[in-house]
This record gives structure tokens, sequence and C-alpha cells, in this order.
């Protein structure tokens, strides 16, 4: 009976991985897309195309990374915390995505000061 | 064995880095931030003048009211008004028993809070803003004075060794330094009610060697420099540029 439970569990385990390489593969995709219409200057279809990918493979950092970037471009900050925060909680240790966040970071800092009497 | 091993492992690892070096890409971002106050019932702008003290050599009503209203022209969609500015000192003492009155020279933070109730003054700020046709009216204080302080500073210094070799040491070494402080207070009032819309502060310092004289005027303009950022976001949306890393 025990023996049955683990080979069941190695076949499901077997079956979800191609699923998720699918998955990852697909968003990769998406990634790459909006990557060279964001150099292009298109950030508003770069935004689509990493959606979409995060869409497709929520656990992909460097789409929220990267959706993160463009929503700063376009001065949501707001949504942009939530894209970094998401994408450092998947990849803690990225030092790529820690030096973006430090740098948004030290802009929304500035917007949201205020002053007030 | 445990050398090929280590062979195998050290290029593995550099595969790996130099994959992961292909899999990101610099790019350049302008981020827009929307300006803190929102100025869209104003078509016109007044830099009053501001209540100024502490170095003689710097005249802060005068070079602040001057510098605000060139970057306003410039840096904003409001139309700048070119009037004398007010003399903010005069009409703070008008009117007020000798014991109540500021002080007519300004030597620190405490002789401009004597100040405050001039910017509070709302039937003053109203009717200025009638006489300008209710613009939005910037004013405040400014205090710009000497400041010195010894600290210890890094420095380079050359050494040669006994074969005459050259060589870069850091020392460290406890310094008299001479500068400035500047602490200005922008103070935003709306012309049509004459109240205090918002306000902000900021504090900046400067120091240089103490044998290194640097005229006061040159130390005002870079610690606004400094500052000029953050009073135009105010008022005006800006766009940062800086560049972020894309990842695959």
């Amino acid at each position: 009976m025990r023996t049955a439970t683990f080979v069941l569990a190695g076949l499901l385990a077997l079956a979800v991985a191609p699923a998720r390489a699918d998955a990852r593969g697909d968003a990769k995709k998406q990634v790459e897309f909006g990557i060279a219409v964001a150099q292009k200057g298109l950030w508003r279809e770069a935004i689509y195309r990493w959606e979409r990918a995060t869409q497709i493979d929520p656990s992909y950092a460097a789409a929220l990374n990267n959706l993160a970037i463009a929503y700063e471009h376009e001065g949501e900050l707001a949504k942009a915390r939530g894209a970094y925060e998401k994408a450092l909680e998947l990849e803690p240790g990225n030092a790529l995505i820690k030096q973006n966040y430090e740098l948004f970071r030290e802009i929304n800092d500035r917007a949201t000061r205020k002053d007030n009497l | 064995m445990t050398a090929r091993l280590a062979k195998t492992i050290c290029s593995l690892a550099a595969v790996a880095l130099t994959t992961a070096c292909g899999s990101y890409s610099e790019i350049a971002i302008e981020t827009p931030i929307r300006p803190t106050l929102d100025v869209s019932g104003f078509q016109r702008v007044f830099v009053a003048g501001f209540v100024s003290g502490g170095s003689e050599d710097v005249d802060g009503n005068l070079e602040t009211t001057r510098l605000l209203r060139s970057q306003l022209r410039t840096k904003s969609a409001l139309r700048v008004i070119d009037a004398d500015s007010l003399p903010l000192q005069d009409v703070a003492t008008e009117g007020r028993a000798s014991d109540q009155t500021p002080p007519a020279v300004v030597k620190d933070e405490k002789d401009l809070d004597a100040y405050s109730n001039l910017f509070a003054n709302v039937e003053y700020w109203k009717k200025i803003g009638e006489e300008y046709q209710q613009p939005l009216i910037v004013t405040g204080t400014v205090l710009f004075i000497p400041h010195q302080r010894n600290s210890i500073v890094q420095r380079e210094d050359e050494v040669y060794d006994s074969f005459g070799r050259r060589r870069v040491v850091p020392v460290r070494t406890y310094q008299e330094r001479k500068g400035f402080v500047l602490s200005p207070k922008f103070i935003f009032i709306d012309g049509r009610t004459g109240t205090v819309m918002h306000s902000t502060t900021a504090r900046e310092e400067i120091l240089y060697n103490a044998n290194q004289a640097t005229p006061a005027l040159s130390s005002y303009f870079e610690l606004m420099d400094r500052v000029i950022p953050s009073f135009l976001s105010t008022l005006s949306s800006q766009k940062i540029k800086g560049t972020r890393i894309l990842l695959q």
C-alpha cells in the first residue's frame, strides 16, 4: 500500500513537471517579446506581454521584475511596488531584482514624501 | 580524479555564469512623478518673497525669489508674475506690540519661528491674492548660516618603500571644516482664499577644508541646486531618469 502511494506520487510529480516546464517556456516567450518591444519604447505592449507571462507562470520572478520596471516607467508606482515585492518573495536572493527595487524605492520615497504643515 | 572533478565543476560554473550574464539587459527608464500639489486651479504663480537671515554675504530673500522665479518660468506651466517681492519682515512687525515684534535681524531658526503668524494671516494673503489676480503664492523662510565642524577626513597620501616603489595609502586625519547650512521652508498659499495649501522644508549643508575660500554666494547656489528638484516636484510633474535590469 505504502509503495503504491510512493509510486503514485512519483507519477504525479512526473506528470506535473512537463506541464510546469511548458508554462515556463510559454511565459518565457512572452517575457522575451516584452523585452524586445520595451527596448523599442513600446512600454504598454511590454506590460501586456509581462502580465500574460505572470498569468501563465505566477512563479516567474523575472517576469514580475520586468513588469515592475514597466509600471515604474508608466508612473504606476503602487503597482510597481507590488510587482517588485512579489518578485522578491519568489527570489529573495536575486541581487538584480534587489538592486532594481532599491532604485525604485528611492524614487517612490521621494514621490510620496509630503511635509505638510 | 579530484582534479578532474574540480575542473568539471569550474567549467560548469563558468557556463552557468555566462548563461546568467546573457539573461539580463539594462534599459533606460523615465519615471514620471506627479506633483504633490494640485495647481490646476491656478494660471499664475507669485513668488512673494521670503523672510531670510543668517549670513550677511547673501541676501536670502532676493536670491531665492529670483532663483525660484527663473526656475518656474522654464519648468512649470504657470505664468510667473514679475513684481517686487513683498516687504514681509515689515509686514510682520506692523500693528504689533513691541514685546511681540519679531527680531528685525534673523540669526537662527528660533528668530524665524517668530514670523510664523505672518504666513497664517489669511486676510493679508487674501488681499495680496486679489491684488495679483488670485495666483498661487509662494513664500516662506530661508536661513543660510555659516557652519563649522571638526571631523575625521580621509585623504590619500603617496608613500615610497625602500625599493622606491610608489604606493597610495588612505590617511584619516582630524580636520577643521567650514561651510554653510541652508534651511529653506517653502509655503504655498492659495491666493483665492489666503490659506496655506502646503509647506515643505529642507536642510542641506556643505563643508570645505578650512583653508579653502569659497564665496558664500557659490555655496548658496550649490545648496539651492539640491533643493530645487523637490521644490519643483511640488508644483509640476517631473521625470526621473534611471536604468533598470530586465531579466529573462
